[in-house]
């Protein structure tokens, strides 16, 4: 039987589950098989929650499940046709407010969105493109900086770091003109694994690893045959 | 059961969809049986013969060409689908949005590091060319597209799947392995 000591009850989509006290939503879902999708949030660092592509119900009111810790008796509602639909319009804002052009990008078949994409049953956005011109910077040497596939997650930001816990990559400008860049003079020795994990980190392929493209066959890479947020639902 | 009239193009498009629409392999025999092609680049039908019930579009809008030929699909076509990236997102010729026309044909014919000859400096302006749009369109920003199957090119199996659908009025089911963008 379940030890539910030092936990607390609460109604997930009708179902209750246990969540450890002082959990999010989105930690207590997992630990349950419950799958509620992230973009902006990563394991390891603080949730920002400016992607709200994590949006769920809660007495009828939509909050972001990455930021609001659990409460007894909370019920939330999260596999709806309503939230999925709004889920979905999220992805497809971000498709259309970028340059997503999937068949030429090193990401493709590991990258988040297009998996969210895949899952939400995205054929078409419904929004109008937007185009925008964003450069590519490619001067660092380990690295490949493509701002146009860009959804300012912050996750590289947040989290890599040299020892000493300066950051490599940072914001420049504001509103519609916010972007992330490297910071050339630390980005100059960046180390090889480091590289490797920012561009691991990065839920498109803002980020890319100099040297190896396209690794894995069509059919082999991570969500060609899986939806994402399967690995949590199939948990046994 | 009349046979269904399908026609195809492609227009900004590098013929791809086209090539994935034959690896349906065997199953021609199959939709040959199913289905009558009209105007298409695979009998080399020029004009429309007849009203046509499915139109299969591959490729955006570049130039004023293609806006012509697929409006004349959408005034002959009762279902219009949008075939693969290029139709659905403007996919590679996109890459040049966001970018202006003058300097993407400077960079073509003058200034490129492959142009090699060319010291009278002529960007090609015939009275018989097509216009080149400011911009790269999808086919759904011209006209109303009906269906959309993505994928560079989309899957044999996927346009299978939904032909045989649409050719035999069935509800489209579109397995997660076979709906890529890429």
């Amino acid at each position: 039987m379940e030890n539910t000591e030092n936990k607390i009850k609460i109604t997930l989509d009708g179902k209750t589950i246990y969540a450890r006290k002082g959990s999010t939503i989105v930690e207590a879902a997992r630990e349950n098989g419950i799958y509620i999708p992230t973009l902006c949030h990563f394991e390891g660092a603080d949730p920002k929650a400016c992607c709200r592509i994590c949006t769920v119900k809660i007495n009828n009111r939509f909050m972001t499940s990455c930021t609001t810790p659990v409460s007894e008796g909370m019920e939330i509602e999260n596999n709806t046709e309503e939230i999925n639909d709004l889920r979905k319009s999220i992805v497809e804002l971000l498709f259309v407010s970028g340059n997503h052009f999937c068949p030429t990008c090193e990401k493709s078949g590991n990258c988040e969105l297009q998996a969210l994409a895949y899952r939400f049953k995205m054929l078409v956005p419904r929004f109008p493109f937007s185009f925008p011109r964003k450069e590519v910077d490619a001067s660092n040497p380990k690295i490949v900086k493509e701002q146009n596939r860009c959804i300012l997650c912050k996750r590289c930001i947040k989290t890599i770091r040299d020892e000493e816990g300066r950051h490599y990559f940072a914001y420049k400008n504001r509103g519609q003109h916010l972007e992330v860049v490297l910071d050339p003079v630390l980005g100059a020795d960046m180390p090889d694994e480091l590289a490797k994990k920012a561009m691991e980190n990065c839920p498109t392929g803002s980020i890319l690893y100099k040297g190896k493209g396209f690794e894995q066959p069509i059919g082999t890479r991570k969500y060609d045959n899986q939806p994402i947020g399967s690995e949590i639902e199939n948990q046994s | 059961m009349n046979k269904k009239v399908i026609a195809t193009t492609s227009l900004a498009g590098c013929f791809g969809c086209h090539m994935s629409l034959l690896d349906i392999d065997e199953r021609i025999l199959d939709l040959i049986e199913l289905v009558e092609f009209n105007k298409s680049p695979i009998d080399d039908i020029k004009k429309f013969t007849k009203p046509v019930d499915i139109g299969i579009i591959e490729g955006g809008c570049c130039n004023s060409e293609n806006v012509e030929i697929l409006k004349y699909f959408r005034e002959n076509c009762k279902i219009l689908v949008s075939l693969g990236e290029c139709a659905i997102m403007g996919g590679l010729p996109a890459m040049r949005n966001g970018i202006s026309v003058e300097e993407c044909l400077n960079e073509a014919y003058l200034n490129g590091p492959t142009v090699q000859e060319n010291h009278e400096k002529i960007i090609p302006n015939d009275e018989e060319l097509p216009i080149i749009l400011d911009r790269v369109y999808t086919c759904h920003e011209v006209v109303k597209i009906d269906y959309f199957l993505p994928g560079c090119p989309p899957r044999a199996d996927l346009i299978w799947n939904a032909l045989y659908a649409l050719v035999t009025e069935n509800p489209m089911e579109l397995p997660y392995e076979v709906v890529k963008f890429d």
